[in-house]
Formats: structure tokens, C-alpha cells, sequence
């Protein structure tokens, strides 16, 4: 009996130091990589080092490809970090601070401002191959003035069509509905709304009336001191989601699943979408053709353009491997036309957009792109999502007068912006 | 017996008896103790090094004292209890205390948005992100030459040769002058990767001009410097306007006026959180509703689970009741289902338009579940009955199994009716094993996030508040939001509504103990 009590103490014990070498073990994983930088760094040259680039699943595939290039041009190793996109921007910013952050990540340029605010990127001079890219893609991933990413590609909403169920293009938002409603389908138009809003994409509809989020200045960055999107425009913009809504043409509870199934299965002609999901509309075997987006207030129906980029960490120590691997390499045709191959998005080097346009989608989902507006990146833009959705939901389900609601909704964007 | 044969041990020497105690210790065992706590020691030791190597002292010093612990515990004969007790302690110390210690550390911080790093950080992001190149300055192709260790730029442009280094400014160069330099290839850049982007060559004597500046070891930009940092008087000058941005005690460079540059970096800012929750008008109305709603939430969500577990266990468990065992399965199923799944699931069906709730049970009925304020409190708690009722009902099953059948039956002879059996002598009975688990529920769907962000996501949103929460939002949930939804992020103040929290779940805790003591010793 002593034996055994003396036995069940040591197996605890042994359990014990077991699972305590284990969190040791944790421990000493945590802390030992970052020690590797600093080795690279002090290394000789004949080892060129490597660089960290956090990627997201889709573009991983094409990324690898790149990086293998680069090494055997550089000898630089790059290692791409799959991660999630939604995750990326919480992530960079908590870790680029601690040091345990990438050199690079890719990104949308709407998390810019945000960036910059809190001291994680660093700006990329693009010198003179700032020219081959689009005019909108530099805009987009410029912030006070600097440039701060290299872009790869842009996106945008456009307005795809069942030709089965519509023969031709709407001009107008109303001639859209009424060929809507001659199809005899379900919904004569559908775009998601949900019910906390969707203003990216209503933006279009609203930016048809003249009420866009911010003023510009002559260079095109946007005004956080000139917020427009309460003037009488925007007003008009209430007013007409009020009808809308009572119509039954805008549902909140039409959300992005819904809106894209009921598309597919040939419920409505016509569905504002973007180019994410092209390949489900393709796969259901839809005569699709992509068009304008039709007006609804009279002026240009203008979308927001989303850019997406790599950016450089504020406190990469491999900034030269860093800005070869982004200006003389992912930012040239070659690489951009790899990368459009996999994302199916317009590339942003205008050589690159060129030859991708050989696709019919590609070609008019850009075509649309060029009328549309950079989504602003000034971190002011996060008190305008905050209440911009739930104010567009509650006048489109009929719950507020709509001019007093968009009101209430553009002093309190001004209160939290000015706080 | 071993137990009388240890009181009275046989008549040896005190050497001999030490000699029989550490041989009934099998080597083996012995042994393997060795080997474990060499592995520990080892693990430590590397991790000790790591810690001092990147002069984490506070890390080092809980490390040293942590394996100090272990080997003195594990090594010493006796301390049986210690030795129990030494692992649970350590898991104790890194997952409770220190966690709740670094939530409250942050609570007395501004971390946040704009506020994410050190001071260090945000002075090299700032001069960083201030370098402007100058307006319409041509591009230099250079090369970066060495001499004796130290870098300098060439730039080769119409056919002229200028090369300068941080010192000296760019100067026209003859190849006599280039001899002595070694031209650095690319390879050889990467290995300096710092010291060559960190290379300012001035254009001219005259700093106004700026300096060269080369990010690639090719191409070299024109840059000046918009902001001037003065480390002796920790002042921030922007060079165009003047205008001096000094640090008043804010966590950010700060102008007369009020204008702040950005990044700022975390500071200790006391209580400002604290009183902030409980000061700012638009802050405290929505704390005030959500904490209502948070009590009300996780008390009907325990009443209503335990009242339909208690009744269906009541009613399964009559002898009379055919087909227990199928029903039973039945009503267990929503257990096996995660609350996030369960929480999507519902919410589907409770889509105003197209939801089988409205499309198949009401004909097409409209009715806004998630969407009207008071409806979506009613689907939320509807949601965590189905979800919740189980638990209650296996715990009231079992509870209720282990009561004796005499005292029933003894009851029945003395003529109390079903419910007065029940009421007087199950239920008290049934309470004393189950409360302890009703306050346990209650403390659990007082932090009950999945259900609350998988069914409506705090909403429908609450007009008028200054923070983005809805009506049907829990504490918890809030402080979710606060800390991690939009791009506006208040660590700080989250981590100081997590501390509100858990202090009020432990109030409760203790308060509810203290009953569940008296209803002990009432029977």
C-alpha cells in the first residue's frame, strides 16, 4: 500500500512536470523567433536574408510562384504567411508595435489612414513607375500627400444582368424596374441592404443624387473638414430609399447570400454586385452581361472603387529587400497579370489592365471602375460607417422620417468626427 | 497493514532506515523524475536566455523564480501538498491572475486607436512618415559605394559623377577621387539593408534642400524633412509652419491649440476610463440600458431554463409517462448543438422575409423578430431556452432521481396531495444540489456572447447613443464591440468595462453563495 500511494504521487508529479515542460516549451516558442531578424540582419552578406509577407488564401498560390522568382533573381527567401483578410488590419496593427509584425502585408487601401494614425506603415516612393499605374489605384493608396502601398488591383460594383430576363441596359433606375417588373420575376432588381444597412452598396444610388461622403480637394484626397453627405442631395437620397423601401424594390432583409441565390436561380434580371461573384453566376450558367450602373437621381451613378495592396511595415529592419520585392517586382505587368489570373480583379499597372481586358468581365467591371471614386482612407471614414448603414435600414423599412433620420445621422457622423 | 507497520517500524538504525526508504523507490521512477525536471530546467534555461537576450527582465525574473519553485518542490523530500499543488498553482498564476492582471493594467491606459505603441515607436513612425520628397526633384540613379566601413552614394547623371556621404554633402567626383571605394552589389546591400536605407546624403551645405535617400541601392529621391524632432527639449517643429507640438502628458505630440500628430503612443491615464464609463453622458445611458438588459437577460434566461428543464424532467420522470426514454433523447438534442451554430441557425429562420418562421408559421407574416427592439429581447431569450433548457433538464433529471422514493410515499401516508409534495418536500431538496448550479448558469449568461452576437449582433441599434450598441447587447458584447468592431478601438476603455464586469459577476457570485450556505442549513 505504501508502494502504491508513493507510486500515484509520482505519476502526478511526473503528469505535472509533463504538462509544465509543455507550457515551457510554449513559452520559449513565443520569444524565439523573433531573435531571427536580428540574426539575418547581423549575418553576412552572402545570405541575403529573407522577408515575411502576410498574404491572404486566394492570392497565396500566385504569391508563391513570385516569391520563388524573386529569390532566384535576389536570393532573397520571402515567406508568405497565409492569413485571414478580415484578420490582417487588427492584426498588423497589434503586432507591427510588439516587432513580431511583417515586412509587407497585403491590404485594401481603406485601412490607410487608420495605418498611418497609428504609426505601422511606412511610405513607398514609386518615382517614376507611379505613372504605369491607374490614376485611381495611386489615389487610393496615397494619404496626406505620400504614397504608402504598392496597389495590384481595384474593384468595384456593376450592375450584372440575366439577358435571358432583360435584353438591354437600363439607363435609368426606374427603366430598370419597369423591365424588372415586365420579366415577371420575383424581385425586378436586387442588391443587398441587410438589416444594419449597406451603404457601399447603395453608394452609387446615392452619389446619383450628389451627396458624396466628402469634399475633395484639387488633388482629389478627401476633406474630412467638408462632410457633404447631409447637404440637399443627400436629403433627396432619404427621401427616395423611403419610397423605395415602402415599394418593396430595396429589402433589408435581402442580404449578400440571399441576394446573390436568388440571382443565380433566375429570380430577378438584374443584381449590384461585384466581381467576387462573378464565378457563381458563371457557374449557374447565366447569360450574364455586366453594365453601368443605372442612375436614379439624375447625375452619374459613381461606386466606390476598393484598391487592394502590399504595404511596408513602419519597423521592418529588411526595408531594401522589402522595396525591390515591391516596385521592381509585384508592381510589374508580369506579376500583376499572375496575380489578375488568380483574383480576377482589374489589375492596377495600366499594362496589366490592358492586356486583361482581352476578358469581357474584367474590361467592364473596369470600364464602370473609371467612373467611380476612391473609397476615402482617411481614418474619419470609420465614424461615417458607424452610422451610415443602421440610418439607410431604418428609412428603408419605413421606421423614421427619412429627412429628419439622414439628418440625425450626418450630426452625429460630424459629432464623432469632430471629437 | 502498511499504516500499522509505519507506526511501528521495526528496530533499525536512523542510516539503515534512510537506506530501506530510498530503495522501496523504485530506480526507474527515479529516474524518470530526473529526466522530466532536466527537460523543464532545459526549457527554461532556453527561455531564460531568450528572455535576458532581448533584456525582458520581468520575464527572466518569473521564469528564474517559476523553475526555482519546481526544482526546490520536486527535489526536497516532504512537502507532499506542495507538490499537489505546485502545477495548478503555475497554470493558475498564467491563466487567472495574469490575464486579469494585464486586463486591469490596460484599463489604467489609453491604448487604443492612435495610441498603440511606445513613444520610441511613435517618434520613428512620425519622422518616417514626414519625409517628403521634394516637389518636381528629378530621380538619381546611384550606387552605393564603401570606403573603410563607411557608405556613400554615386550619382552618375549626364555623364558627371557626384558622390557624398552623411557627412559631407554631394560634391562632383573625378575617378582619382572614386579609387579607394568598392562598388556594393546587391547582395552585399541586403546584408547592410539598415545602414544603407538609413543613409541621408545632403544635396548641398544648405539643409533646406534636404538629402538623398535611396530605398532600393538603385534610385535615390530628393527628401526634406517636414517635421524636425528636438530630443533636448522633446518637441516636435513643423518645419513649414513653425508650429511647435510639445508632449503635455496626452500620449501625443500636442499643439497650442489643441491639434494632436498622429500616432500618439500609450500612456498611463489613471482612472480616466472608470470615470469616462460613468461621466460621459453618452457613454453612461448606454452602460446604464445595457446593464439592465444584461441582468435581465441572464435572469430570465436561468428562470426560463430551469423552469422548463424542472418541468419536463418532472413530467418524464412519472412512472406513468410512456416513451421516456425517446422523449429524453429528444429534449437532449439541442445540448449537442454549439450555441454559435445554434444562434446562425435562428437567425436565418427569423428573417422578416424569408425566414420559416414568418414564411411557414405565421403565412407570410412580416413580423420583424430581430429587428424591432422589444421583439429581438424576446427572440434572443426565446434562442437561449431552446439552446439552455437541456442542461436544466439533465441536471434537474439526475437531481431529482437521487431523492429517495420513501420520503414521497411517506408523505403520501401522511396525506399531503402531489403539488404539497413537490412544493414542500422535492423541491427544497432538488435546490440544495441545483442552486449552486443556477448561480453558475446565471454567471455564464451573464458573459453569454455567442448566443447575443450569432442571433441579432447586439442590434437593433439603440438611437442615440454615442457608442455603436443595440438593444439586445450584454455587457459583454459591448465590450467586444468597443475593443474590436469599427476601426476606432478603445482597448483601454474595454479593458476597464471587463474590470466593471468582473467585479459585479463576483459580487454576485459571493452574495448567491452565501444564500445557497443558508438554504444548507435550513434542511
Amino acid at each position: 500500500m505504501k508502494v502504491k500511494k508513493r507510486s500515484l504521487l509520482w505519476g502526478t508529479a511526473m503528469t505535472a512536470v509533463a504538462a509544465l515542460s509543455l507550457t515551457a516549451c510554449g513559452t520559449g516558442g513565443g520569444t524565439a523567433p523573433e531573435t531571427s531578424p536580428a540574426t539575418e540582419q547581423s549575418s553576412p552578406a552572402a545570405d541575403a536574408g529573407s522577408l515575411t509577407v502576410w498574404v491572404d488564401a486566394n492570392r497565396e498560390p500566385v504569391l508563391k510562384e513570385a516569391a520563388a522568382d524573386f529569390k532566384k533573381q535576389s536570393g532573397v527567401d520571402v515567406k508568405l504567411v497565409i492569413k485571414d483578410f478580415s484578420k490582417i488590419q487588427e492584426d498588423f496593427l497589434k503586432q507591427v508595435p510588439t516587432g513580431k509584425g511583417p515586412d509587407i502585408t497585403i491590404g485594401a487601401h481603406d485601412w490607410l489612414g487608420n495605418l498611418v494614425n497609428n504609426g505601422v506603415v511606412q511610405p513607398v516612393e514609386l518615382g517614376d513607375k507611379a505613372a504605369g499605374f491607374q490614376d485611381v489605384a495611386i489615389n487610393a493608396m496615397s494619404y496626406e500627400g505620400k504614397t504608402y502601398g504598392v496597389p495590384y488591383a481595384t474593384e468595384n460594383l456593376a450592375l450584372l444582368r440575366n439577358k435571358k430576363l432583360a435584353d438591354k441596359a437600363p439607363a435609368t433606375f426606374d427603366e430598370m424596374i419597369a423591365q424588372g417588373e415586365k420579366a415577371g420575376t420575383e424581385f425586378p432588381f436586387l442588391v443587398q441592404v441587410s438589416e444594419v444597412g449597406d451603404p457601399f452598396h447603395l453608394y452609387p444610388f446615392q452619389t446619383s443624387f450628389g451627396a458624396p461622403v466628402f469634399g475633395t480637394d484639387d488633388k482629389g484626397a478627401y476633406n474630412p473638414k467638408d462632410l457633404q453627405i447631409g447637404n440637399e442631395g443627400g436629403q433627396e437620397f432619404a427621401k427616395w430609399l423611403a419610397e423605395q423601401g415602402k415599394a418593396g424594390t430595396l429589402k433589408t432583409s435581402v442580404d449578400a447570400d440571399i441576394a446573390k441565390e436568388k440571382f443565380v436561380s433566375g429570380d430577378s434580371p438584374f443584381l449590384l454586385t461585384g466581381p467576387w461573384n462573378v464565378d457563381a453566376v458563371k457557374k449557374a450558367k447565366i447569360d450574364l452581361a455586366i453594365d453601368p450602373i443605372p442612375s436614379a437621381g439624375g447625375k452619374d451613378a459613381q461606386p466606390f472603387v476598393a484598391v487592394q495592396g502590399f504595404f511596408v511595415s513602419s519597423k521592418t529592419e529588411n526595408l531594401l529587400a522589402a522595396t525591390e520585392f515591391l516596385t521592381n517586382y509585384i508592381g510589374t505587368a508580369e506579376v500583376q497579370t499572375k496575380l489578375y489570373e488568380v483574383g480576377n480583379r482589374p489589375p492596377a499597372n495600366k499594362q496589366a489592365f490592358e492586356a486583361a481586358k482581352a476578358d469581357e468581365a474584367i474590361a467592364a467591371f473596369g470600364a464602370v471602375g473609371e467612373n467611380g471614386v476612391p473609397m476615402p482612407n482617411i481614418p474619419e471614414m470609420a465614424a461615417v460607417w458607424e452610422f451610415w448603414g443602421v440610418a439607410e435600414a431604418e428609412i428603408i423599412n419605413g421606421k423614421a422620417d427619412p429627412v429628419k433620420r439622414w439628418k440625425q445621422m450626418t450630426a452625429d457622423i460630424q459629432k464623432a468626427i469632430s471629437k | 497493514m502498511s499504516l500499522t507497520q509505519e507506526r511501528k517500524p521495526p528496530q533499525l538504525s536512523p542510516a539503515a532506515r534512510r537506506f530501506a526508504h530510498a530503495s522501496s523507490t523504485s530506480l526507474g521512477a527515479m529516474l524518470a523524475k530526473i529526466i522530466m525536471i532536466a527537460i523543464v530546467d532545459a526549457t527554461a534555461l532556453f527561455a531564460l536566455f531568450t528572455a535576458i537576450g532581448r533584456e525582458a527582465w520581468a520575464i527572466a525574473g518569473v521564469i528564474a523564480a517559476i523553475t526555482a519553485a519546481i526544482n526546490l518542490v520536486y527535489f526536497k523530500r516532504g512537502w507532499l501538498p506542495a507538490k499537489y499543488l505546485l502545477p495548478g498553482t503555475i497554470f493558475l498564476l498564467i491563466f487567472q491572475v495574469f490575464v486579469i492582471g494585464y486586463t486591469g493594467y490596460i484599463a489604467f491606459t489609453n491604448y487604443g486607436s492612435g495610441h498603440n505603441s511606445t513613444k520610441e515607436d511613435a517618434v520613428m513612425a512620425l519622422l518616417q512618415s514626414n519625409q517628403e520628397r521634394v516637389p518636381d526633384s528629378p530621380a538619381y540613379p546611384v550606387t552605393v559605394l564603401e570606403r573603410d566601413g563607411q557608405l556613400s552614394l554615386l550619382v552618375t547623371r549626364d555623364g558627371t559623377k557626384m558622390i557624398g556621404d552623411s557627412d559631407d554633402a554631394l560634391a562632383p567626383a573625378s575617378d582619382a577621387d572614386l579609387a579607394g571605394y568598392t562598388q556594393l552589389q546587391f547582395a552585399d546591400l541586403l546584408g547592410r539593408q539598415q545602414e544603407v536605407t538609413s543613409l541621408r546624403v545632403p544635396i548641398s551645405q544648405d539643409p533646406a534642400q534636404g538629402s538623398l535617400r535611396t530605398s532600393d541601392g538603385r534610385t535615390a529621391y530628393q527628401y526634406v524633412s517636414n517635421l524636425v524632432y528636438d530630443q533636448a527639449a522633446d518637441t516636435m517643429t513643423d518645419s513649414k509652419t513653425g508650429v511647435v507640438y510639445s508632449d503635455t502628458g496626452v500620449g501625443a505630440f500636442t499643439a497650442g491649440d489643441g491639434t494632436q500628430l498622429m500616432p500618439g503612443w500609450s500612456i498611463n491615464v489613471g482612472f480616466e476610463n472608470f470615470t469616462r464609463a460613468f461621466t460621459d453622458s453618452s457613454i453612461r445611458s448606454a452602460l446604464a440600458s445595457v446593464t439592465v438588459w444584461t441582468f435581465a437577460f441572464a435572469f430570465l434566461s436561468v428562470a426560463t431554463t430551469f423552469f422548463l428543464g424542472l418541468f419536463l424532467a418532472i413530467v418524464f420522470n412519472d412512472m406513468r409517462m410512456k416513451g421516456k426514454k425517446f422523449y429524453r433523447v429528444i429534449s437532449i438534442l439541442p445540448y449537442a448543438f454549439p450555441a454559435f451554430l445554434g444562434g446562425l441557425v435562428w437567425a436565418g429562420m427569423l428573417n422578416r422575409d424569408f425566414g420559416f418562421i414568418n414564411q411557414v408559421i405565421f403565412g407570410g407574416a412580416q413580423i420583424p423578430w430581430l429587428t424591432d427592439p422589444w421583439l429581438a429581447k424576446f427572440s434572443v431569450l426565446w434562442v437561449n431556452l431552446w439552446l439552455g433548457f437541456p442542461y436544466m433538464f439533465l441536471v434537474c433529471t439526475g437531481a431529482l432521481q437521487s431523492i429517495p422514493d420513501e420520503l414521497a410515499e411517506a408523505a403520501k401516508i401522511d396525506g399531503a396531495k402531489p403539488f404539497q409534495i413537490f412544493r414542500l418536500i422535492k423541491l427544497p431538496l432538488l435546490l440544495v444540489s441545483v442552486a449552486p448550479l443556477l448561480i453558475s448558469s446565471f454567471a455564464f449568461n451573464f458573459n453569454n456572447f455567442n448566443v447575443i452576437y450569432m442571433l441579432t449582433e447586439g442590434g437593433p441599434r439603440l438611437e442615440n447613443a454615442g457608442l455603436n450598441v443595440g438593444s439586445t447587447d450584454i455587457l459583454i458584447s459591448m465590450v467586444y464591440k468597443v475593443a474590436f468592431v469599427g476601426s476606432q478601438r478603445d482597448y483601454g476603455l474595454a479593458s476597464a468595462f471587463s474590470i466593471i464586469i468582473f467585479v459585479l459577476v463576483a459580487l454576485i457570485a459571493v452574495i448567491s453563495f452565501k444564500q445557497t450556505k443558508a438554504l444548507e442549513e435550513l434542511n
